[in-house]
C-alpha cells in the first residue's frame, strides 16, 4: 500500500474512534459538561491531562528546539514538568476540595467580589486564547502535510472534528476522547525513537541510549556529539547557555509556575471524585507527560548527530540511502577531520528524505562556494581558530538552512521506517493538536458561559439554559479559534510567551494566595493580580510591540533589549510574579481584612474531608 | 491509632511536608540542572555528564517520585488528624 493511503487510514480510524467515544459519553447535566461528572479515575484523568498539556508544539517542536539548543533546551523539559509538583500541593488538592467548576469562580468567592472574578476572566481568555491560534495553525499545517489538502480546508476539517466531540461532549467527552488521543500520540513519539535509538546506540530504551556508548565504539553518544558539532563550530552540546544562567534559572521558573497556573491544566483536576485523587492525578498525569518528555532529549540529540552525520562523512554516523542508518566506528573512534574536502556530502548524492522537505521550504540549500558539496556549519562562531580552518577549506558560509521543526516529522523517513510509523505519527501530531484545542476551548467555554453569563449577567439561569450557553459558548469560539488559525495575526509563535507570562504573574499567585494566605483580601489580590500583569505586558511589549503590532517597540523606553538583568521578554513571567506577591502584601497592610465567613472558607478548604461532588452554585 | 482534632496541627503538618517537597524539587531542578551543572558535569553517569543528565533526563524523574510521595505522606496526615474522606 502506498504511503498516502496508509495515511489516509490510520488518520482515519484515529477519527473515527474519537467521535465514536464522543458519542458514548454525551454529557446530560452541567456537572457532566464542565467537570465529567467528577467521577474521573485519577489515572484516566493523569492520561487526559497529559493529551490536554501535550500540544502540537510539545509534538513536533520541542526535540528540534532541544536539538538546536543543546543543554540549555533542559529548560522546557524541566520547566513543563516541574510545574506539575507545584499543582500537586500547592493548588490541585485545595481547588478541588472547593468545588466548583472554574478557576475565575474561585478567585471570585475566594475574594468575594466580582470584579477579581472578571479580571481573571479576561486573564484566562487571553492566556487561553493566544495559545489556541497556534494550536489551530498547528492542526492547519498537520493535515495540509500529511492529507494533502490545502491548509485552509485543514483548519476546516480540524474544527468539524473538535465541535463534534466538544460541544456534544462537554468535559466528559473530551476526557474520554483525549485518553484515547494520548495513546495514539505517545505510541507515535516513542516508537520512532526506539527505531533510532536502537541503529545508533543498540539500546531499545531512547532514556539509556542518550547516555549510551555508539554501537561498535566505546565512545558515548553525547561525547561524539560535543565532538562533532564544536568541530563544526557550535558550542559544546552538553553545556551550551541560552543567554545567561540567570537566565535560564527565570525562564525555568516562569515555565514551571506559568504551567501550574494555566486554567485548562487546572481545570482537569476538577474531574476526579475527590482531594485525594486531585492529589495522585497530578503524579500521573506527569507519568504519562514524561515518558514523552525523557524521550524528547534522545530524539533531539540523536537527530542532531545524525542530520551532521548524514551531511558530513566524518562524523561516522549517517543514514544510508540503501536503508537505515550506518555507522563507521573508525571514524567516530578517530574523530575524523570534518573540514576534509571529501567528507561533505555531495548535493547530489543527498538522501531522499532531504529532497522530500525541500519541497516544502522547510530545508534549503544554497551553494555558496560552489563545489557542488553541502557544508554545514555555524557561520557566526567567534572562535577565531575555527574561523581559519573552515577558510582554509575553502568554506565560505553555512550552506543548508534547516527548520527545527522537521526534527520529530523527518525522524521516521531519515531512519527509512516502514510507511505505518510514517502514518503514525501524522496522526499523533494531529491528536496532540486537537486534544490540547479541545481542552483551551472547554476553558474558554466555561469561563464565559459559567463566570460572566450565570455569574454576571443572568445569575437565574436555569441549568438548561446555562447547558445551553456553554454549548454556544464552546461554537463561538471553536468559529473564533478557527478564523484566528486560518489568519494568524503574524505573532502566534511570540505568543505562547503571553500566554504563559499571564498564567505565571497573575493567576497563579492569585489562587496560591487565596489559599495560603487566610488574611489576603481582595483589594491586595486584585492590586497583585493587576501589577503582575502589567509589569509582564510592559516588558513584552517593549519586545515584541503594543499588542504585537509591529512597530511599536518600546526598547529605548527600558533601555534596550532583555535590559532587566539580561532576562528574555519569555521569561519575564516569572518577575511578574514577584511582584504580584509582593504589591498584593503591601496592599493587603494597609486594607481591612476578609470578611470572617471568608477565613472560615478558606479553613475549610484545607482539609479534605467532606469534599462534595463538584458543583457550580456561586457564592453570592 | 490516636485521632487528634486539631486544624492548626494539621495545617503545621501539612506546610511542613509542602517545605520538604518545594526544597527537593528547587535542588534536583534549579540546583543540580542549573546552578551547579558545571560543577556535577565534571562526574559522568555511564555516558550521561552528570549536570545535563539533572537537566534532561533526572530532574523529571525526580519530580514523578515526589508527587506520589507526597501524595502518600498527605495521606498519613490526613489519617493521623482524622480529616480523610470516607
Amino acid at each position: 500500500m502506498d504511503l498516502q493511503t496508509t495515511i489516509y487510514l490510520v488518520v482515519g480510524a484515529t477519527f473515527a474512534l474519537y467521535i465514536g467515544i464522543a458519542i458514548w459519553s454525551r454529557a446530560g447535566s452541567t456537572s457532566e459538561y464542565y467537570a465529567a461528572g467528577g467521577g474521573v479515575h485519577p489515572v484516566l484523568n493523569g492520561m487526559a491531562t497529559a493529551a490536554d498539556w501535550m500540544s502540537a508544539a510539545s509534538f513536533i517542536s520541542m526535540a528540534g528546539l532541544i536539538s538546536n539548543m543543546g543543554y540549555g533546551g533542559g529548560l522546557f523539559l524541566m520547566g513543563w514538568t516541574g510545574g506539575y509538583v507545584l499543582l500537586a500541593c500547592l493548588l490541585a488538592p485545595y481547588l478541588r476540595k472547593f468545588g466548583k467548576f472554574t478557576v475565575p469562580q474561585f478567585i471570585g468567592d475566594r475574594f468575594y467580589s466580582k470584579t477579581a472574578s472578571t479580571v481573571a476572566v479576561i486573564c484566562l481568555l487571553v492566556a487561553s486564547l493566544t495559545y489556541i491560534i497556534g494550536q489551530m495553525t498547528g492542526v492547519g499545517v498537520a493535515f495540509s502535510r500529511f492529507l494533502g489538502v490545502s491548509k485552509e480546508m485543514g483548519v476546516y476539517v480540524g474544527m468539524a472534528i473538535v465541535f463534534t466531540y466538544a460541544v456534544f461532549g462537554g468535559m466528559k467527552g473530551i476526557t474520554y476522547t483525549q485518553v484515547a488521543q494520548y495513546t495514539v500520540l505517545i505510541f507515535a513519539y516513542v516508537i520512532p525513537a526506539i527505531f533510532i535509538s536502537l541503529a545508533i546506540t543498540g539500546n531499545p530504551i531512547p532514556q539509556l541510549g542518550l547516555g549510551s556508548d555508539i554501537n561498535g565504539t566505546d565512545v558515548p553518544l553525547l561525547t561524539r556529539l560535543d565532538q562533532v558539532i564544536n568541530d563544526l563550530g557550535f558550542g559544546k552540546y552538553t553545556s551550551q547557555l541560552p543567554g545567561s544562567t540567570l537566565n535560564m534559572f527565570v525562564y525555568t521558573m516562569s515555565l514551571m509556575i506559568g504551567t501550574a497556573g494555566l486554567p485548562h491544566v487546572i481545570m482537569r483536576f476538577f474531574t476526579v471524585p475527590n482531594v485525594a485523587a486531585a492529589r495522585s492525578s497530578a503524579g500521573w498525569a506527569l507519568v504519562f507527560i514524561a515518558i514523552l518528555y525523557t524521550t524528547a532529549p534522545a530524539v533531539a540529540a540523536m537527530a542532531r548527530m545524525n542530520l551532521h552525520g548524514t551531511l558530513n562523512s566524518a562524523v561516522g554516523v549517517q543514514s544510508d540511502p540503501a536503508g537505515g542508518l550506518k555507522i563507521d566506528s573508525a571514524k567516530v573512534k578517530a574523530n575524523a577531520d570534518v573540514f576534509a574536502p571529501e567528507a561533505s556530502l555531495k548535493y547530489e548524492e543527498r538522501p531522499d528524505w532531504m529532497k522530500r522537505w525541500e519541497k516544502t521550504g522547510l530545508l534549503k540549500f544554497e551553494d555558496k562556494n560552489g563545489d557542488g558539496r553541502i557544508q554545514y556549519y555555524n557561520d557566526k562562531t567567534k572562535n577565531e581558530d575555527f574561523k581559519k580552518k573552515a577558510e582554509a577549506a575553502g568554506w565560505k558560509g553555512n550552506e543548508l538552512n534547516v527548520n527545527a521543526d522537521i526534527i520529530v516529522l523527518a525522524n521516521p523517513e531519515i531512519a527509512l521506517l516502514p510507511n505505518w510509523v510514517i502514518a503514525l505519527v501524522a496522526a499523533g501530531g494531529l491528536a496532540a493538536a486537537l486534544s490540547t484545542a479541545a481542552g483551551l476551548l472547554m476553558a474558554i467555554s466555561a469561563a464565559i458561559s459559567h463566570d460572566l453569563v450565570k455569574g454576571v449577567f443572568a445569575p437565574n439561569i436555569s441549568e438548561k439554559g446555562e447547558l445551553l450557553a456553554g454549548k454556544i459558548a464552546m461554537a463561538c469560539s471553536i468559529i473564533v479559534a478557527g478564523y484566528l488559525g486560518l489568519n494568524p495575526p503574524g505573532f502566534a509563535a511570540g505568543t505562547v510567551a503571553l500566554a504563559f507570562g499571564i498564567a505565571a504573574s497573575s493567576l497563579f499567585p492569585a489562587i496560591m494566595m487565596g489559599i495560603f494566605s487566610k488574611k489576603m483580601n481582595k483589594e491586595g489580590a486584585m492590586a497583585g493580580m493587576l501589577a503582575g500583569l502589567f509589569v509582564t505586558l510592559f516588558y513584552v511589549f517593549a519586545h515584541k510591540g503594543i499588542f504585537f503590532i509591529k512597530g511599536t517597540e518600546y526598547l529605548n523606553l527600558i533601555g534596550g533589549a532583555n535590559s532587566f538583568f539580561g532576562i528574555t521578554p519569555e521569561a519575564f513571567g516569572a518577575v511578574g510574579a514577584m511582584v504580584n506577591f509582593i504589591v498584593a502584601f503591601l496592599v493587603d497592610k494597609v486594607t481591612k481584612e476578609p470578611p470572617e465567613h471568608i477565613q472560615h472558607m478558606v479553613e475549610n478548604v484545607r482539609i479534605p474531608r467532606g469534599s462534595k461532588p463538584v458543583d457550580g452554585a456561586h457564592a453570592h | 491509632m490516636q485521632y487528634k482534632h486539631d486544624a492548626q496541627g494539621y495545617w503545621k503538618a501539612t506546610l511542613g511536608l509542602i517545605t520538604k517537597v518545594l526544597v527537593i524539587w528547587f535542588l534536583a531542578s534549579f540546583g543540580a540542572g542549573i546552578l551547579f551543572a558545571d560543577v556535577l558535569n565534571g562526574i559522568h553517569l555511564g555516558g550521561y555528564p552528570l549536570g545535563f543528565w539533572f537537566a534532561h533526563q533526572g530532574s523529571i524523574y525526580i519530580f514523578i517520585a515526589l508527587i506520589f510521595w507526597y501524595a502518600k505522606k498527605m495521606g498519613d496526615i490526613d489519617r493521623e488528624f482524622d480529616v480523610h474522606e470516607d
